[in-house]
């Protein structure tokens, strides 16, 4: 600690911290551009001049730039000097002189960091009376849109997209006031976290494109705290509606998950919520029906029927919960596939028994030495790629002391590391959009990747079963992996679903623990295929082919299908078989899809940004979305849907009534879920004794948004389920930190508000941050090394082993409904390697004819000169493309 | 190309992308006095890098025209010294006469125009460079003549259109 004199006034601070965000970490103002947090110091703008003074009897002082000079012991400083207060208003009155002025139509305005550091510095009047620049905009696709004018050259973007993000096609052009930051011609920005841009960038330059197609100040935004549902990582999210229409997805930090940034398929996803799919009322042989009627006939079929129900990864909790209790616990099926299934229990049954805490990713950016197993994490966990890029610089960073260089200090840092990687080694199926980073790596088929996982293990503890037969250079790798983890004080190892193969997840886990034995601060980390994978498995429910079964053989003649479309979890002909057979199908969901469609009854379901609920992430931890909006009649949860059929059937109910009552019974019910009463504070809650409110207090248009419907302001919706309200009216301090429909303090309207709702900058938010973790290791475990290790794949003749691979625009079954997603998702292919092209006289783009397990597939060819011979990749999950549980073989077509 | 291969040789393995700057002289001395794309590209392609990284540091530096230019080409200081001893009225005055903005060339191919920041003669300010000279004490009544001169010297183009690195056309 340090005692630092600011303007005379003495605070205890951290010492080792620059100035600038010791400031703003006691909550001072001091007005700033080029720094970030999460980017670090290089002194560009030098906006964030104070006065430093030599001691009590100095006057003078000197002008120094806040971000670039550390705290020292008993030093005093000043912010309102008169001499740093003109500093600041000259530098912000250059900045501006090409700036248009345009706040009118620009989308960053009323939340714009640029117009709270000219108000803050006290700019008001232009004097530069010359010609400003202009510039040529460009098309940088679907997501970002470009509007260089507004321009002041803080370097951020490129910092962020560059240095940060490992982007590689956006740059910094030309010099003096004609910088230009853009592509080198008009395209889709490559990078899978473009969207940040519009965070990142405290002007409206980049904004935010699908926003603009539906354009609304943020502060006339209705705004609620929510998760991301597009993978398993749970990013924390804020979404905005106006006009009953989910409009925007912005960054909610959460220093343990997803720190300041989004992939581009959290922030563009949610267009999917306001698509023609939408199903907006409920349907009885595909005829339209009242909310009475829909009841009715689902209560009969309930008493009459024997009922089934199955669940789905990517409902929450509560969902999935109450659907359980309507059926009984042994009527309750996973809707996922049996390899998901098992593959969902084994991690965690990993994470629950063995000894390793997991890794949050907070803990992998912190890592300082990595290995990922059969993950290709930029499309399928992308945040955590992000994570993985930042972890390759902590072994570097570690000369930083010796050199007595400052974290922060990105300028001194870079030169003194000169792209230096820490050790980073990726095992996976085909290359990846980090082996730009790696230290190695190796393209194998799954089983190979698992035995090679074993190898490391048995290098690290020779009580692990050994790989005989291993190549010698896979070995030597091996040994050259278990060294660099050894070595390193914070290892993390990560795997996940997507190779669908368990030896490989069980590779991992013994790297894991043979690294654990020596380095109890070993991490592992498993991605899960859906936002809420973890949290089904967490419930007990059978397998989908027992439910399957249950129909065919007569156990059951009734299902309710909830949130899923099963035809993405089974096979075609499966699914076809069962549904045709069962006598009534009776369909939870918010988009149509095929299952949807040969369903007999359809209720409308609430998207999660109509909803209330509680997900589990890949860490285990459960984190709740609030209800951004009242959804229009009849649409509404699952979990409500179930809670009126049950009343009606019977007039019993279900013992809950609301989001409450039902989250205390899941609680109660489900050991496994226990702490999730903790995960947001109660509907009663109030401070100062009034609600959170989830309209800024500059929200405007409330009486005459539908004054063309009644001129009267309608009456605002009680929300029964939490102590946010629908309206503007509500306490103006921070919220708990679960609960923070936006981020806004006085005099700072932009993003960077969240500096102020942090313990210390960049640190954990106020309270802590949110979630419950639901799983913690078994420090005593005894658990014992895995030993089924799988034998060497060995390429069959007229066959391929067909692997899938994933996209992040694509793969995901929401996000690609929503336009500017799809925009970007991929065309259906199937990819071989060169030779086995070669082999089959097949070139590029050729249509290839081939059947995986009795499913047909006609697709063109891509050639690979990367994916392992004797393998096919099969791209996850796209629209129109039949699902087939893989890995499995790929039999010619003639 | 020997040329270009010596220069790549004086950088550590890895860090080939440091010759670019020599580099670039060299490839606008050799192809008519200016980088157009494909010569950029054809620059990137030699030392294995994105053409967008050649083309972020050849816009930077106003020593490199990324448009055709005149066979003299006149860059006048216009940074602060040179700016309180009239270089804007130089600037106006070259402007007027040869009906050229800064950044165009005359009409007949003769000269360009270009405003620089401060050449380091602020000594002798206000001044201008053309090719490896400099042009200095300027002033509004010395142009005419100035440019007459160059309008003599300088009818066939410099063959290494003001390149730090000698050229050997032959
Ligand atoms: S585009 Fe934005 S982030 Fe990039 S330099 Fe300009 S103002 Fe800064
Ligand atoms: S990484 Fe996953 S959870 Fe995070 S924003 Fe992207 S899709 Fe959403
Ligand atoms: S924020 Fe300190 S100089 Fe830019
Ligand atoms: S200011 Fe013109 S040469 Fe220095």
């Amino acid at each position: 600690m340090a005692t630092l004199y600011i303007d005379n006034k003495p605070y205890e601070v951290k010492a080792g911290k620059n100035l600038l965000e010791t400031c703003l970490g006691l909550g001072l103002d001091l007005p700033y551009f080029c720094w970030h947090p999460s980017l670090g110091s290089v002194g560009a703008c030098r906006q964030c001049a104070i006065k430093v003074f030599k001691d009590e009897t100095d006057t003078r002082g000197r002008i120094v730039m806040a971000c670039m000079e550390p705290v020292a012991d008993k030093q005093r400083i000043s912010i309102a000097h008169p001499d740093a207060v003109e500093f600041r208003a000259n530098v912000i009155e250059s900045l501006m002189t090409n700036h248009p002025h345009d706040c009118a139509v620009c989308d960053e305005g009323g939340s714009c960091h640029l117009q709270d550091m000219t108000v803050m510095s006290g700019h008001n009047y232009r004097r530069f009376r010359y010609n400003k620049r202009t510039f040529q905009n460009q098309d940088l696709g679907p997501f970002i849109n470009h509007e260089m004018n507004r321009c002041i050259t803080c370097y951020r973007c490129v910092r962020f997209y560059r240095d940060y993000a490992g982007g590689r096609d956006l740059n910094a052009f030309a010099s003096r006031s004609n910088v230009y930051f853009g592509r080198e011609e008009d395209g889709p920005l490559e990078s899978e976290f473009s969207g940040n841009l519009a965070e990142i960038c405290p002007t409206g330059v980049f904004t935010d494109k699908t926003l603009k197609e539906h354009y609304t100040r943020k502060w006339d935004l209705t705004m609620a705290p929510s998760v991301c549902q597009h993978c398993s990582l749970g990013c924390n999210t804020i979404a905005g509606e106006r006009y009953g229409e989910l409009r925007m997805i912005a960054n909610r930090y959460n220093g343990e998950v997803n720190g300041y940034f989004l992939c581009d398929r959290g922030r563009f996803g949610y267009e999917f919520t306001n698509s023609d799919l939408r199903i907006r009322q409920p349907f009885i042989s595909k005829f339209p029906v009242t909310k009475q009627q829909v009841l009715a006939e689902v209560a009969t079929d309930i008493k009459k029927g024997k009922v089934i129900g199955i669940g789905s990864p990517r409902a929450s909790l509560q969902s999935n919960f109450a659907l359980k209790q309507l059926v009984g616990a042994d009527r309750f099926f996973h809707g996922v596939s049996d390899n998901d299934h098992n593959i969902a229990d084994l991690i965690v049954k990993i994470l629950k028994e063995g000894p390793i805490r997991v890794a949050s990713m907070h803990d992998v950016q912190q890592a300082d030495a990595v290995l990922i197993l059969g993950e290709d994490l930029t499309n399928t966990a992308p945040m955590l790629a992000l994570a993985v890029r930042q972890a390759v610089k902590q072994q570097p960073m570690k000369k930083l002391a010796k050199a007595n260089i400052p974290a922060w200090h990105d300028a001194a840092a870079k030169e003194l590391l000169q792209d230096e990687k820490g050790p980073l080694f990726i095992a996976s199926i085909n290359t990846t959009k980090l082996d730009d980073v790696a230290t190695a790596t190796y393209h194998a088929a799954p089983d190979d990747i698992a035995r090679f996982g074993f190898a490391i293990a048995s290098c690290l503890d020779r009580s692990v079963p050994s790989v005989s037969n291993l190549p010698g250079e896979l070995q030597s790798l091996a040994q050259r992996i278990a060294d660099a983890l050894s070595n390193a004080e914070r290892p993390v190892i990560i795997s996940g679903a997507s190779s669908q193969t368990q030896s490989v997840i069980r590779a991992a886990a013994n790297v894991a623990w043979a690294l654990h034995k020596k380095n109890k601060n070993t991490g592992l980390a498993y991605t899960l295929a859906e936002c809420n994978s973890m949290g089904l498995a967490l419930m007990g429910g059978h397998r989908l082919n027992s439910a399957f079964d249950a129909v065919m053989n007569g156990h059951a003649d009734t299902v309710i299908v909830m949130e899923n479309d099963l035809y993405r979890h089974g096979k075609a002909a499966d699914v076809d078989a069962f549904l045709n057979k069962a006598k009534k199908v009776i369909v939870f969901d918010h988009i149509v899809h095929r299952t949807v469609e040969k369903a007999h009854v359809v209720l409308p379901a609430g998207a999660f940004s109509e909803s209330d609920g509680i997900v589990v992430n890949n860490e285990g931890r459960a984190q709740r979305y609030f209800q951004v909006y009242e959804c229009h009649e009849p649409i509404q949860e699952s979990w409500r849907w179930i809670v009126d059929i049950s009343k009606f059937e019977n007039n019993v109910g279900m013992g809950w009534e609301h989001f409450e009552g039902l989250t205390r019974t899941i609680a109660e019910a489900e050991p496994l879920l226990r702490d999730i009463n903790r995960v947001s504070p109660p509907a009663s809650y109030r401070i100062a004794g009034q609600k959170i409110p989830r309209e800024p207090h500059r929200y405007s248009g409330r009486t005459a948004m539908l004054a063309n419907i009644n001129v009267s302001e309608p009456k605002p919706p009680v929300d029964p389920d939490s102590p946010l309200s629908y309206t503007m009216e509500g306490y103006k301090g921070l919220p708990p930190s679960s609960a923070i429909p936006f981020f806004w303090t006085p005099g700072w309207n932009s993003v960077q508000s969240v500096n102020k709702y942090q313990e210390e900058i960049g640190g954990s938010l106020k309270g802590g941050d949110p979630g419950i973790r639901l799983i913690e290791p078994n420090l005593k475990s005894t658990l014992s090394y895995f030993t089924e290790l799988p034998e060497p794949f060995v390429p069959m003749k007229d066959h391929l082993w067909t692997v899938p691979l994933f996209h992040i625009f694509g793969s995901e079954e929401l996000s690609v409904l929503g336009d500017a997603v799809a925009k970007r998702a991929p065309q259906h292919y199937i990819m071989i390697n060169a030779l086995d092209a070669a082999e089959q006289k097949l070139s590029e783009n050729q249509e290839l004819a081939f059947d995986v397990e009795g499913q047909l597939y006609r697709l063109p060819v891509k050639i690979s000169t990367t994916l392992p011979k004797g393998l096919a990749g099969l791209p996850y999950g796209l629209p129109g493309l039949p699902n087939v549980e893989l890995p499995a073989w790929l039999i010619y077509k003639k | 190309m020997s040329l270009v291969q010596k220069i790549i040789k004086r950088y550590p393995e890895g860090r080939h992308k440091s010759a670019l700057l020599p580099i670039l002289h060299v490839a606008q001395a050799e192809f008519g006095g200016w980088l157009s794309p494909e010569t950029m590209d054809y620059v990137a392609s030699i030392l294995n890098i994105k053409p967008i990284e050649v083309y972020e540091v050849a816009s930077f530096y106003s020593m490199y025209n990324l448009q055709p230019v005149g066979k003299c080409v006149l860059e006048v200081c216009q940074t602060g010294p040179c700016w309180l001893r009239g270089s804007d009225d130089i600037i106006q005055y070259i402007s007027n006469k040869l009906g050229i903005q800064p950044g165009e060339t005359s009409a007949d191919g003769m000269f360009t125009l270009k405003v620089v920041e401060c050449l380091a003669s602020c000594g002798s300010a206000p001044m201008m460079q053309v090719g490896n000279n400099f042009i200095e004490n300027l002033s509004v009544e010395k142009m005419d003549d100035v440019l007459k001169k160059l309008r003599e010297t300088h009818n066939v183009p410099s063959p290494d259109y003001g390149s730090p690195y000698p050229v050997n056309k032959a």
